[in-house]
């Protein structure tokens, strides 16, 4: 009876969908900016440049490896290809605290917000972090990639390039 | 139990198709906006092998295995989710009343400007949640979601409010307290708008009320039926200096988790409770410090007198000590104590700047951390009253000493492919207390020096391998802390896809030497993408476990696992 249910459910959300998956605008969630001024995540927007959204936290350290990474090259990469990061921390009240000091110390230069009880994480379906998301020029999520391993900084470039060229992408 | 859980999931699907059918037909103003589709997949499934040398117990299904689905609907204004959940049986390690499959979670909401209403399961934190919070965190099967209804209004800029009521999700059903909950925040330079435009200060003010209702049948004592606890906050930042303060109380609640032990007996205690929560941080480019205290007496707040665990908790109790990921300086960690505590942490991290002496061609970051968190000291009262306080605390009085950790942590770049991390802990730990929640348990205090070097070597572009090597030395006469130890870890990633490592767990101080065991466990993944498969052997302690760039808390066993997490 329950299976039968959760057919029924998904079914009908599927059956007025007409389209799915990739390609979809960022959802509407509240995020707190480092200040505590709230903003709606469906208002991030870059000029009709690229944006990379990465969720992280202060206790995750490949997260950190990836943010580092990333910041030896954001210059070029801003100068390049206009694009820009959006750091979401999902951190809870245990290390909200520590991530404006974590940002400054580590000397980002990207967005920061803080997700603290997780709706944003929730509504972009994300499960563990490191997770990033690239959104191309007219607000559509387009890529994303779960966990991070030395280099792959370099492998989400190649796609950013490609996404400021208007091109394809592929995983 | 599950049944009525059951019902209300039936009555909620109903609803929810129906809505979105409504919305399907009728709802001309959001008809045009895209819809879409998300979901998110785990399965994890582990075979047991019963190893009596480290403690794995034999598994009589051979096989466990945990899974669930998210699915969540958006059409503009709109949106829907479902989550289901399966456990057979559920994995070594968590709670065993994680029986069986059902739906767990399902919501409907709709917000624009002014409203944002939600009916089903509900996540929601008011300030750092000292009495409301309600999350999920699959990795350690906790999920107390209120299932009812929350408003959020913003009547005017700058101002938020919240209500909502509800049950708190227990395993396949709901617990038998209502929780009501209201709060309000306001953030005063918004409010002001342009008159505020060029004040540099930020001040952002909140306060909430929550209370339970549950009825008592008890013959002995009386049992409030209806405990409420409020609470109030304060931002203020400027420039570089954040201040953060939080207060909250909770009125009288006995309770199985709110209790005062008087020589060796635990008794309902009618006390009061009270946490306090500060945070204050300076934060400039390169430099920053951090401090933080907190004070908790009597704040386990459950919609359940009864239960205990982390099962129906309506508040969260934030830890104020480091959260380590490496397996040794995790080995211990601390947790909160809601019966009372107190304690505080402080911080520095800073950059020694690119071309100085230290620093070199690529700068080096060092963080210093020390933290710290005692008992209270309880003064008993002589009262021998059904309803008495049994024991008072004062703020200037801190009890004996619960946990300690100093830390030291440099990270440096030495050359475009060799890059380092390399620590140093000295940690402290009451483990019957901590751990056990047993004051007069068997175990020994824990005092700890750990060290881990931690070096990765990049080549050809995006090829990696990295290397841990980890020690942690401890009084190696106490049988039951194990000793001390001494890991290895190697992993090797050719690409952005694939990654394989090796670790080594070497019990080498076990004050058994028959015990004196390595734990060895041999992992290899796959990722693409949202994709991503991970296959493991070997023999597996406790604990925060991260490989491959993934961070999950993973139970003692000894066997072969498959994790699948997929996202669309």
């Amino acid at each position: 009876m329950k299976k039968i249910i959760l057919a029924l459910l998904v079914v009908t959300a599927f059956a007025f969908t007409s389209s799915r998956g990739d390609g979809d605008k960022i959802p509407a969630s509240i995020v707190k900016k480092l200040d505590g001024t709230k903003v709606n995540t469906n208002t991030f927007s870059n000029g009709g440049k690229p944006i990379i959204i990465s969720f992280w936290a202060t206790w995750c350290k490949p997260c950190k490896k990836e943010l580092d990474a990333i910041q030896e090259n954001y210059a070029d990469w801003t100068k390049e290809t206009g694009v820009k990061l959006i750091a979401i921390s999902i951190d809870d009240a245990r290390s909200a605290g520590k991530v404006v000091t974590d940002v400054k110390s580590k000397g980002w230069e990207y967005e920061v917000y803080i997700d603290e009880n997780s709706d944003f994480k929730r509504a972009m379906n994300v499960n563990n972090v490191p997770h990033t998301f690239l959104v191309d020029g007219s607000g559509k999520i387009v890529w994303s990639h779960n966990s991070y391993t030395e280099g792959d900084e370099d492998a989400l470039y190649e796609n950013v390039k490609k996404l400021a060229k208007g091109e394809a992408l592929s995983h | 139990m599950l049944n009525s859980y059951f019902k209300s999931s039936v009555t909620a699907a109903f609803l929810l198709t129906f809505i979105l059918n409504a919305f399907n037909i009728n709802a001309q103003s959001i008809a045009d906006e895209a819809n879409s589709v998300h979901g998110y997949f785990q399965i994890d499934a582990q075979y047991y092998k019963p190893d009596t040398l480290i403690g794995a117990p034999p598994v009589p299904e051979k096989m466990l295995s945990n899974a669930f689905g998210n699915i969540n609907y958006t059409k503009g204004k709109f949106s829907a989710g479902v989550r289901y959940e399966a456990y057979n049986n559920v994995m070594q390690g968590f709670d065993t009343r994680y029986k069986g499959q059902g739906i767990t979670n399902r919501f409907a909401r709709y917000q624009d400007q002014l409203l944002d209403i939600t009916i089903g399961n509900i996540y929601e934190q008011f300030g750092s949640g000292l009495i409301f919070r309600t999350y999920y965190e699959p990795g350690l099967l906790f999920d107390n979601s209120l299932d009812g209804i929350r408003v959020i209004s913003n009547p005017v800029r700058g101002l938020t409010l919240k209500g909502l009521v509800g049950k708190q999700r227990s395993f396949f059903t709901v617990g038998p307290g209502i929780v009501r909950g209201f709060d309000g925040e306001l953030n005063i330079n918004e409010a002001l708008d342009s008159l505020a435009k060029n004040i540099k200060t930020k001040v952002i003010l909140g306060g909430s009320f929550v209370s339970k209702n549950q009825s008592s049948q008890n013959p002995d004592f009386v049992m409030p039926e209806n405990v409420g606890a409020y609470g109030g906050r304060m931002n203020i930042m400027r420039g570089g200096f954040n201040f953060f303060a939080e207060y909250a109380q909770k009125e009288n609640d006995p309770s199985a988790a709110n209790y005062a032990s008087i020589g060796g007996k635990n008794y309902y205690s009618y006390q009061q409770g009270d946490a306090m929560f500060l945070s204050t941080s300076y934060a400039t480019k390169g430099f920053s410090i951090l401090l933080q205290a907190k004070r908790i007496d009597n704040m386990s707040f459950r919609s359940d007198r009864d239960a205990t665990l982390q099962n129906l908790l309506i508040n969260f109790l934030p830890a104020t000590t480091k959260q380590h990921t490496y397996l040794m300086p995790a080995f211990s960690p601390y947790a909160t104590q809601p019966t009372g505590e107190v304690g505080g942490m402080a911080e520095i991290q800073f950059k020694v700047p690119k071309g100085s002496a230290l620093g070199g061609k690529y700068g080096m970051d060092i963080t210093l951390n020390a933290s710290q968190a005692n008992l209270l000291k309880p003064i008993n009262i002589n009262d021998s009253t059904t309803t008495s306080k049994l024991y008072r605390t004062n703020y200037e009085e801190a009890g004996s000493e619960l946990y300690h950790d100093f830390f030291i942590e440099i990270t440096k770049k030495f050359s475009k492919k060799f890059k380092g991390t390399f620590m140093f802990a000295n940690q402290f730990n009451n483990i019957n207390i901590v751990q056990h929640n047993t004051p007069k348990g068997p175990y020994k205090n824990v005092l700890a020096n750990i060290e881990v070097i931690d070096l990765t070597y990049k080549y050809k572009g995006n090829s990696a391998i990295r290397m841990e090597l980890q020690g942690m030395q401890r009084d190696n006469s106490d049988t039951l802390n194990l000793g001390s130890w001494v890991v290895g870890l190697i992993e090797w990633t050719p690409n952005t896809h694939i990654f394989v490592a090796a670790i080594d767990q070497y019990n080498y101080g076990n004050p058994v030497a028959s015990l004196r065991l390595h734990y060895v466990y041999f992992s290899a993944g796959y990722t693409s993408g949202p994709h991503r498969i991970s296959l493991s052997y070997g023999k597996q302690r406790a604990g925060i476990f991260c490989v491959g760039g993934v961070c999950r808390v993973v139970p003692a066993s000894n066997g072969f696992a498959i994790s699948i997490t997929s996202s669309f």
